[in-house]
């Protein structure tokens, strides 16, 4: 053993000194390999960052009421009967006004994305003024509140920064009336800042809803209980409410989409990986070949085919090391807090920042190194089973 | 001690290519003398190269036996014969063999990475074997600015540098012009001399043949012709 570390100190130092030679086919591999961490890497801060968006939207302490089978706010409708009947159940919080609560409706509007000048789909929430003590972590970052009873709104701040026409101040078109802008809010960087925010009763006028709503939110007496209120909705003839805690709903809001950036990202990533394998495993062939010599005359001396073997690995790992590192700062450079958006449950634009994570990047150097391990092992087996006899006969 | 390091006998050895069959050699029977200078002559096809590899343990005879100092080497197994080549074997190869990316000296200290030397100790006997052949200037230059008959000196350095019992030589002048030959023949000739090194060395050049003590003809696998010098 003493012997051979020496041996494969040497054959590794002459593998590298060596790449020169074949300086355009270890960069094709060196980038394959950053491309394949780059494209996985971006994918699982896009999955990341859309699930920390949505998980930090949803509370314990708050519950959500929708038409039973709705599944999300668009397809959900309530009466207003239903809402008064509701907020009454046991297990909602009270204060000195009555139920904690919150009747909303929700809309999609248009609003046109500086990025592209493009227009996608916004949602315009109508709430109660009970809607934002609801929901903690909401704050007027600049402006006021909107009076109830007229066409004023508050902004998202993701709508704020991306959408054209938001400025305090500023007067749009949403639906068939003109709205102000008065403030922005942000909400601990979830999804409510890529919403709109305004009175539920102009939203029922303006848009011709009567008095319905789509959903209702209530404070829990416990955070997380929310079995009394459905059973004393399921033992209510009237009542058709499925209730969750708004956490819960989040959840399985995000689920879905989450499945898909996460389980498209991955199948992808291993894919490219196939490529850039063979990039790699051509390479690494092209070394021991351009070597054999080398590596043979290396035998003759007496240096074993394990230190041939490993001197190949190590050349190999280090290349898929070396586009690894590349392909994680070039997805850092580009990714890292990149925004990004996608189509909501309710076919509106939820906005969020791409996330690295250290599971990431643990999974990007994980593939890198299990290319540059795979890519190397056959061509490391040929360079360890050369013929020593090569030594003589190649230069004939 | 035997007197022979090297013997051969009733030696076999075959080629098989697809359904063909080349028979090199069929009963070869041969002693060298531990401390000759033997060269190996013969046309092409007639065997030399594969008698070299064999004796060098980088190749096996078909059958027959091989002793080197009285002990059977072809049937060490490939760990086995590495180690053997490492103790007892130093190459010299028509085409020198450097390795293109390392200096003269890291070159030569190749062989000594497989004892169990200091690295003082590996530089001291490197320094030396490249004083011997007239290279200690150009130690830390790599091959490519090296000349044909410099590289053949640091490989021969690199050959003696772990004081092997036997250096094999193939054709290890025949890519050099006739005065720098002259100058890695005369090499060979004292390391023989002063060193005892029991040298073979296969050749087609008839004045290098010459330099040896013993020179064997070959021809389709049989010894035509032997030569002893007075």
């Amino acid at each position: 053993m003493s012997a051979l570390l020496p041996q494969i100190r040497t054959v590794v130092s002459m593998n590298i000194l060596s790449l020169p030679q074949r300086m355009w086919m270890a960069l094709t591999t060196l980038l394959a390999v950053a491309i394949v961490v780059a494209v996985l890497l971006a994918f699982l801060a896009m999955a990341n960052g859309f699930q920390t968006t949505v998980k930090n939207s949803g509370s314990d302490a708050l519950g959500i009421g929708l038409r039973a089978g709705s599944q999300a706010e668009l397809n959900s409708g309530l009466s207003n009967e239903q809402v008064k009947l509701i907020v009454e159940a046991p297990g909602i919080k009270r204060n000195a006004d009555g139920p904690i609560s919150s009747a909303e409706l929700y809309v999609v509007v248009g609003g046109v994305r500086k990025s592209t000048g493009l227009e996608a789909n916004l949602s315009l929430r109508g709430i109660e003024l009970d809607g934002v003590a609801l929901r903690p972590g909401v704050e007027i970052m600049e402006g006021r509140m909107f009076t109830p009873g007229k066409n004023e709104i508050v902004v998202g701040r993701a709508v704020w920064r991306d959408y054209e026409n938001f400025e305090i101040g500023d007067e749009i078109r949403l639906g068939t009336a003109n709205w102000r802008v008065v403030g922005i809010f942000s909400a601990n960087g979830g999804v409510y800042e890529s919403e709109i925010w305004t009175d539920v009763r102009t939203v029922q006028t303006q848009f011709n809803r009567g008095n319905t709503y789509q959903v209702v939110r209530f404070a829990l007496e416990t955070p997380g209980d929310v079995e009394k209120i459905q059973a004393y909705s399921d033992n209510n003839p009237q009542l058709n409410f499925d209730i969750s805690t708004e956490k819960e709903y989040f959840s399985e809001q995000a689920e879905g989409i989450f499945n898909i950036i996460f389980y498209i990202g991955w199948p992808l990533a291993i894919i490219m990986a196939l490529g850039a394998l063979a990039g790699a495993l051509n390479t690494m062939y092209t070394s021991v070949s351009q070597r054999t010599q080398e590596i043979a005359t290396l035998r003759a001396i007496g240096f074993t085919g394990l230190s041939a073997f490993i001197g190949t690995m190590v050349e190999s790992l280090l290349l898929a090391i070396l586009g690894g590192v590349l392909g994680t700062g070039a997805a850092f450079l580009f990714f890292d807090g990149m925004q990004g958006s996608t189509l909501g449950s309710s076919f509106t634009q939820i906005v969020f920042d791409f996330q690295m994570s250290r599971e990431s990047l643990v999974s990007g150097m994980q593939i890198a190194v299990l290319i540059g391990l795979v890519g190397g092992f056959f061509p490391a087996l040929k360079a360890a089973r050369i013929p020593v006899v090569k030594a003589f006969s190649m230069q004939h | 001690m035997t007197d022979f390091i090297y013997e051969l006998k009733q030696v076999h050895k075959k080629f098989v290519k697809g359904q063909e069959s080349v028979e090199i050699f069929d009963g070869l029977d041969l002693g060298i003398k531990r401390g000759d200078f033997v060269s190996i002559m013969g046309p092409s096809g007639s065997g030399k190269t594969t008698l070299l590899n064999m004796l060098g343990g980088v190749d096996r005879p078909s059958s027959g036996a091989l002793l080197f100092d009285g002990n059977p080497i072809n049937d060490l197994n490939e760990g086995q014969l590495a180690k053997w080549r490492a103790d007892h074997i130093g190459f010299i190869f028509q085409f020198y063999n450097l390795m293109p990316m390392l200096t003269a000296e890291k070159n030569v200290e190749l062989p000594l990475l497989l004892k169990k030397l200091s690295p003082k100790k590996r530089k001291e006997n490197v320094a030396t074997a490249l004083e011997l052949v007239g290279l200690g200037e150009r130690a830390k230059h790599r091959p490519n600015e090296l000349s044909g008959g410099q590289q053949q000196r640091v490989a021969i350095a690199r050959a003696i540098v772990s004081d092997p019992d036997v250096l094999l030589c193939d054709e290890p002048t025949g890519d050099l012009d006739r005065s720098t030959a002259t100058d890695i023949l005369e090499n060979l000739q004292l390391l023989n001399k002063e060193f005892n090194k029991t040298i073979i060395m296969v050749t087609h050049d008839p004045v290098a043949a010459a330099y040896a003590n013993t020179s064997l003809h070959l021809d389709k696998g049989v010894f035509v012709e032997k030569d002893v010098a007075a």
